[in-house]
């Protein structure tokens, strides 16, 4: 099951904060609320952990374990990109009603 | 799934991702940035549910299915208003799910090295749990928004990250969930109302750290890398609003300025008797320039589809109308902007604080809307007090001033506002849900 070593999965880690860092940063303030609602939905990631971990699960007692955690962040991904959805439509510009 | 084929699939997800968030820097492009990511995501739980075998499985399905129906439901009805505490609450649900699946990880029995960073996903998990339910309770209302102490608080909290570290250590899944929570719910009751857009990202980040963390446990280089995005994310937006605050992370997690706002008010002062300068009518029905500086008391009056029907009177009348955002105005990073998008203001209308703060100075006329500390022009000048040094809007410059406030009382930050006394400018006191209608009918009077 585990197939990243240590040491790679930390050097990974990091590089991934710096690039979401750079990429992050061109988000400008007024798009501040939904980038971070956005971010929230993301979190939600930890769902594939959720199901490796409810698949490898040898008793009944963690399998519901897993699958609690598998539903609390499904919670999180949908309703965070459905809100997120929502907002971002509210941004309308001046001469066209449709968010362009 | 053979491992190759997992890491390229997974690259090309994570890419998607970030290919989605590269297209959030733009508001033509955000909408659709924000389904790429939604379309990775998908695809990512489609191969993990193949690469384990799980895509057969009853109790999984069923578990999606209902999850999904729920939040949807859910997501489509929490009100804008609400969406502070909506984040907090989401977020708070991410770090359950990481020290769940991190447990599991534990139960399992892994290599030591698996163990000891589920333990710590574990306590990151749940910090993040007990700190986003607290400060959404606090933002909700359920429990006061000033900041609360309780004795020995720091000392109290070091003890719990040394007990939460020596558990980890020890592989105790219990004691450390236990030390975990008491710490996260430390964190966050100290934390007072206007620093939450501080901790509301920061325990944004701590979820994607948790995220990360329970990856690197499990082994999995996608959870890895979306986590530390998510956990970066977090951490930009707290610099960013540390920066706009002029004040630094350690003093806002310390309650040092939310334990001010505990403080009695000082007393009221009274109105001003007489004002020189020409009367509200003129000044509002004359104005061709105006700029409305909004604050949170907008936010709690509910004022802002009121705000934008006083944007449209002034066009009417032939001015041009912008709104200047304060970083922090509100309770989260950019409430401001969604709540005005919602009323229907363009979103060329608003502008950073940086954008326009040049302006003020040439402009007719500057409306405050529920704003104090974000326009006090004491944060330049006094020099001690907790909003020394913070960047203001320049409302002050403005030729004439409109202030549309509750009461004269000093904002969160404890520190009376010149700009209330400031030669010409009128204070209209009330709720701004009737003072902003009020205004609105004597410039279309």
């Amino acid at each position: 099951m585990r197939d990243v070593h240590p040491l790679v999965s930390i050097a990974l880690f990091i590089a991934s904060s710096v690039v979401g860092y750079l990429l992050i940063k061109n988000v400008p303030s007024l798009l501040h609320t939904p980038l971070m609602s956005g971010m929230n939905a993301l979190s939600g990631i930890t769902v594939i952990g959720a199901i490796a971990v409810t698949a490898a699960a040898e008793s009944w007692f963690f399998k519901a374990i897993g699958l609690a955690a598998l539903a609390f962040s499904m919670v999180n991904i949908a309703a965070g990109f459905s809100v997120t959805d929502r907002m971002l439509s509210m941004f309308r510009g001046k001469e066209h009603g449709d968010g362009r | 799934m053979a491992d190759s084929t997992y890491y390229v699939a997974g690259a090309a997800l994570v890419g998607l991702v970030l290919l989605g968030i590269n297209r959030m820097s733009k508001v033509a492009t955000a909408r659709r940035g924000n389904f790429l990511s939604m379309l990775a995501m998908a695809l990512i739980v489609a191969v993990a549910l193949v690469r384990t075998g799980e895509v057969g499985s009853i109790p999984v399905w069923a578990c999606i299915a209902a999850t999904l129906v729920v939040s949807l439901i859910v997501g489509a009805r929490v009100k804008m208003i609400a969406m502070p505490q909506a984040v907090a609450i989401l977020n708070g649900l991410g770090g359950l799910a990481s020290a769940l699946a991190a447990w599991v990880e534990i139960g399992r029995g892994g290599s030591r090295f698996s163990v000891i960073s589920s333990a710590l996903a574990i306590a990151v998990g749940l910090v993040t749990l007990s700190g986003s339910l607290v400060a959404a309770g606090k933002l909700a209302r359920w429990f006061p928004q000033r900041s609360v102490r309780v004795p020995l608080h720091t000392p109290l909290s070091l003890v719990l990250v040394l007990a939460i570290a020596a558990f980890a250590a020890l592989a105790n899944p219990l004691w450390v969930a236990l030390a975990s929570i008491a710490f996260g719910i430390l964190f966050s009751v100290r934390v007072g109302g206007a620093d939450m857009p501080i901790t509301i990202s920061l325990l944004n980040s701590l979820s994607g750290v948790a995220a990360g963390i329970a990856g690197i446990a499990i082994g999995d280089a996608v959870l890895i890398s979306v986590g530390g995005i998510v956990g970066a994310s977090g951490l930009l937006l707290t610099q960013i609003m540390c920066r706009a605050m002029n004040r630094s992370l350690m003093h806002i997690l310390l309650g040092s300025t939310s334990a001010r706002a505990a403080e009695p008010a000082p007393e009221e002062r009274p109105a001003p008797e007489a004002r020189e300068g020409p009367p509200l009518e003129e000044i509002v029905r004359a104005a061709r320039d105006v700029i409305i500086a909004p604050g949170y008391g907008m936010a709690l009056a509910q004022a802002q589809e009121h705000v934008k029907a006083l944007a449209d009177a002034l066009a009417e009348k032939g001015a041009r109308v912008r709104f200047a955002i304060h970083p922090v105005a509100g309770r989260m990073p950019g409430h401001m902007n969604v709540l005005l998008c919602e009323a229907g203001v363009p979103y060329e209308q608003l502008l950073e604080m940086d954008e326009i703060n040049r302006d003020f100075a040439s402009c007719d006329l500057a409306v405050v809307v529920g704003a104090s500390d974000t326009v006090n022009p004491a944060a330049n000048t006094a020099e001690g007090t907790p909003i020394y040094g913070m960047p203001i809007l320049d409302v002050q410059s403005a030729r004439h001033v409109v202030i549309l406030n509750l009461d004269r009382r000093p904002g969160y930050a404890g520190v009376p506002n010149p700009l209330y006394d400031r030669p010409g400018a009128i204070f209209l006191e009330g709720d701004a849900k009737e003072t902003v209608p009020r205004l609105v009918k004597i410039i279309l009077a």
